[in-house]
């Protein structure tokens, strides 16, 4: 197992409380698996992921552990974390369009973050080009500034940036949500490329946009309201979903393609909860269809078949034949 | 989020922030010490009552000029004139701001380039020495005029920063929404622009006002103030000129640099803390 | 790139030409003549009065069409000619402002590039400790808050009357000629402390705290989080915080420049040190209008001369400026 999650919790302190941005998460993901994070905005998908790599004020971590490669990951030790960032866990942030100085030239940018790492650059300057040719970008780029490139291309830029060091666990955040259609595709594809030539061992890809899943993932996990819902291959999550918010979510979508959460879940009346105050219990029960009296305990993620996971209290068949 | 609601929680964080308590708390100590001060002070500002060059005492509270004036008496009725100057200087530099700002922002084109490049040159002119060449000829001077001088030359910095931000504004769906819908620009800036960057704007007001007040101060210390009547800047002018350096008499000009110093200060500390409040960003966890 | 200097040179042309203009008009369309007034004060009576007009408003061109004058007047000013001082009589204007500019450059230079390198470190340093920044943010805004000449006339009584440290008054002891000698240096260097003093407070509040801001905002920037997550130590993320930050304060300086002058003026004033600040006063007390034009004038090069320098500065230090020059080009 790559990476290993047991009842991770994590707040965010705020002037008027506590925001219950993550609940009990328990989760594993296998050496080389692509995994699809998905749900709506706000549901903790990033927080997950950022809990993972940069666990910072005001985020805290009320519980849990976190181990990669079979070893304890110091998520909550900012300076002993540092040593597993970039070489161990690395991220291709939400924000990549922007995350690259805009006054150091590309190239002396990637020297001095290495260097403060203590890695060679010149060792890695061969392997950089050669990644930079593979994901389509001159060499010639390091000699620029990152307002000279376009979106794509500092979005590509960053891939490689962030996975030169070949780590085990990479957290692509909407990588593909500020591109264009055909960007979309390429940068996907890349991806998956990556980890073939093992550049990365496994990789969680959040997105809003479940088609970009579909073509990558090889399992899916839907998160709601910062509690997991349900995990399983693409395959099963797309075609028989146990969750009844995987099932609206999954049946809501109308083409493949169009991202859901920009526009509300029409199938599904009400809204999520303020995670500042969350219902005890499982978060999507006031909208849910099938809720009965037992929703108003917390429900366990437990897995119902092998690698199906689901956080629900209805009985999975009865519901699987509804 | 429902408008009723954010209202709430920016008072709940506007009684949480000490800058803005400490700040607001500052300035309304001298404007109340504007209104009551008058009524307190025993003495009509510019009559000799006392003798000459007194020391801070139980009868006069900030002792007496070199003329025997009491100083506590100028010092509250010089308050009223910098607050004057504050209002009008600042809030005309304000206006001309916004309404250079908003057209400027919200039509773009000609009229932008225009506007920004006339911008950019009253911005590099030293306004203070355009006032001072100014002042000099005006023989006759009141803090009407000096107010007025101000708020024509301080004006292109509100400027800048206004059509900065209506031009951001400017491609929201509301403003999209209100321009399909047939509205005139002029309705449009006031009913979708203007509203949704209130809070800016009236930060704008507060650092216009405490800039108004130190320009004036320096003018009116160069003896180009009201030529009648008292004002803080006058009472420096007039210590410095009498020697009061000299002669030690400290509790002639340290009173009004302390009050200027005070409200300024106390309006620019209560601006970072409207900041927080109004920008999530800042605030502090 | 080009486009940018055309752009900013279009601007200093500009200002020069309504300076200069302002400059003209404001004698001219003022109520009260400055020829009526030089021959009230001449206290002449009778036909003396009418043949002195015409003297003067020949002497001074005032006789010529409106648009001649005009014309006469930017001539003059490509030659150097401001006219004459009335208060120095008959030095021309030129002269004597020429001689109080050094005053204003060994103040100003030194004030505003020592309080803005210091500024700029000490607010950087203090965004770093919560301690230090919750006493220099209240300090910074207090110091800014400060009118120049105030901080001046405190200095001055600190210092020169109740302590003794430095002398207040004018630009070396008045009982030394100038020499190259080291008495008179150390006379010039004692003179020049306490306006130096209260330049560099005022000022050095405020870009503390302006750095202390910007470093803040830049340490929320998206590329310190990037740098951050990907295990980048502190020191790194603070220096390119940093380096940003210096950006806006060069812009900001060159914003700030007009009230920096006016302070450095007012402040002029209560040391009655000899430079032009100094003279404008003397000119309003001596309603020596030729000698305000030309302080004006003067002042205006000076911060047109100030701002070019800045956007070169500005063009140098910005990478990004430059690498949209390469861009253009190719």
């Amino acid at each position: 197992m790559s990476l290993n999650i047991k009842n991770l919790t994590v707040y965010y302190q705020t002037l008027k409380g506590d925001v219950q941005a993550l609940e009990h998460a328990n989760l594993s993901i296998a050496d080389g698996e692509i995994m699809g994070l998905a749900g709506e905005s706000g549901c903790g998908k990033t927080t997950l992921s950022n809990s993972l790599i940069l666990l910072k004020p005001p985020m805290k971590l009320i519980s849990g552990t976190v181990e990669l490669d079979g070893k304890p990951l110091p998520i909550t030790d900012m300076a002993r974390m540092d040593e597993y960032r970039f070489k161990k866990v690395s991220i291709i942030p939400q924000y990549a369009m922007n995350a690259m100085n805009p006054t150091r030239k590309i190239g002396k940018m990637i020297e001095e973050l290495l260097h403060s790492r203590r890695v060679d650059y010149s060792t890695l300057r061969t392997e950089l080009t050669r990644r930079l040719e593979l994901v389509k970008l001159s060499p010639d780029i390091l000699d620029m500034y990152p307002i000279e490139l376009s979106g794509g291309m500092k979005q590509r830029m960053v891939m490689v940036l962030s996975t030169l060091l070949n780590p085990s666990l990479l957290l692509a955040d909407e990588v593909t949500s500020a591109l264009d259609v055909s960007s979309q595709k390429s940068v996907s594809e890349m991806l998956v490329e990556f980890r073939k030539r093992e550049f990365v061992k496994s990789v969680v890809v959040i997105t809003h946009d479940i088609s970009i899943l579909y073509q990558i993932a090889d399992s899916i996990m839907i998160m709601y309201a910062g509690q997991l819902a349900e995990k399983a291959s693409t395959e099963t999550i797309i075609h028989r979903p146990l969750h009844p918010y995987t099932h609206l979510l999954i049946s809501s979508l109308p083409k493949v393609g169009v991202r859901y959460a920009e526009k509300r879940l029409e199938g599904i009346p009400g809204n999520p909860p303020l995670l500042l105050n969350p219902p005890i219990g499982c978060r999507f029960r006031e909208r849910c269809p099938m809720a009965f009296d037992k929703c108003v305990e917390e429900p366990p993620f437990e897995e119902i078949e092998e690698g199906h996971f689901v956080a629900c209290w209805k009985e999975p068949k009865s519901y699987a034949q509804a | 989020m429902t408008k009723g609601k954010k209202r709430n929680e920016l008072l709940y964080f506007a009684f949480r922030n000490t800058k803005l308590k400490i700040g607001l708390g500052v300035v309304l100590f001298f404007i109340v010490l504007t209104f009551v001060g008058p009524l307190i002070a025993k003495y009509n500002p510019t009559d000799s009552v006392g003798p000459a060059g007194a020391p801070p005492s139980a009868q006069f509270w900030f002792g007496t000029t070199t003329f025997g004036e009491d100083v506590f008496s100028q010092f509250v009725h010089g308050l009223s004139s910098t607050f004057l100057v504050g209002i009008v200087g600042g809030g005309l530099g304000t206006i001309l701001g916004m309404t250079i700002g908003f057209a400027a922002g919200y039509r773009g084109g000609n009229l932008d380039e225009v506007l920004n490049v006339l911008t950019n040159v009253v911005l590099t002119i030293p306004v203070l020495a355009l006032l001072v060449v100014i002042s000099a000829y005006v023989k006759v001077r009141g803090v009407m005029i000096e107010s007025l001088f101000i708020g024509v030359t301080t004006w292109p910095w509100a400027a800048r920063a206004i059509r900065a931000q209506t031009f951001s504004l400017k491609t929201r769906d509301f403003v999209d929404l209100a321009r399909l819908s047939g509205e005139s620009p002029v309705k449009i800036i006031f009913t979708e622009i203007a509203p949704n960057m209130a809070s800016y704007l009236f930060m704008t007001f507060i650092l216009m006002f405490g800039s108004a007040i130190l320009t004036a101060a320096t003018l009116d210390f160069l003896g180009l103030g009201p030529t009648q009547g008292i004002s803080l800047g006058t009472m420096m002018n007039l210590a410095v000129l009498w020697s009061a350096l000299m002669l030690g008499m400290w509790w002639w000009f340290i009173p009004p640099g302390i009050g200027i110093t005070a409200i300024v200060g106390g309006l620019y500390i209560m601006n970072v803390g409207l900041d927080e409040i109004f920008n999530p960003k800042l605030r502090e966890m | 790139m080009a486009k940018y200097f055309r752009r900013k040179l279009l601007i200093y042309l500009l200002t020069f030409i309504i300076a200069v203009t302002v400059d003209w008009c404001i004698p001219r369309f003022m109520p009260g003549n400055p020829v009526d007034l030089i021959i009230s004060r001449a206290g002449l009576k009778g036909s003396a009065v009418s043949q002195m007009y015409t003297f003067y408003m020949q002497a001074f061109g005032l006789d010529q069409p409106i648009w001649k004058q005009y014309l006469n007047f930017w001539i003059a000013i490509f030659h150097g000619d401001l006219g004459t001082s009335i208060f120095l009589f008959p030095s021309p204007v030129t002269k004597v402002i020429l001689g109080a500019v050094p005053y204003d450059l060994a103040l100003l230079i030194p004030a505003i590039l020592t309080s803005w390198f210091a500024g700029n470190n000490f607010g950087a340093f203090a965004a770093r400790s919560k301690r230090l920044d919750n006493t220099l943010l209240p300090l910074g805004y207090i110091l800014t808050g400060t009118p120049y000449m105030w901080l001046g006339i405190v200095l001055a009584w600190a210092f020169g009357i109740a302590w003794r440290i430095f002398p207040i008054a004018g630009g070396y002891s008045f009982a030394m000629r100038p020499a190259l000698t080291l008495p008179f240096i150390w006379s010039l260097f004692q003179h020049w402390f306490l306006p130096f003093a209260s330049l560099f407070i005022v000022q050095f509040g405020g870009w503390a705290i302006g750095m202390r801001n910007l470093i803040i905002y830049e340490l929320e920037a998206d590329y310190s989080h990037y740098l951050a997550a990907l295990g980048a130590p502190k020191r790194l993320v603070r220096k390119y915080a940093f380096q940003n930050a210096m950006l806006p304060q060069l812009t900001g300086l060159a914003l700030q420049l007009g009230v920096i002058v006016a302070g450095a003026l007012a402040t002029e004033v209560v040391f009655s040190y000899p430079g032009i600040g100094y003279l404008i006063l003397q000119a309003i007390h001596n309603e020596d209008y030729f000698l305000l034009q030309g302080c004006f004038l003067f002042v205006v090069i000076g911060v047109l001369l100030a701002n070019f320098i800045i956007d070169i500065t500005y063009v140098i230090v910005d990478p990004r400026t430059r690498a949209g020059m390469q861009g253009g080009a190719s």
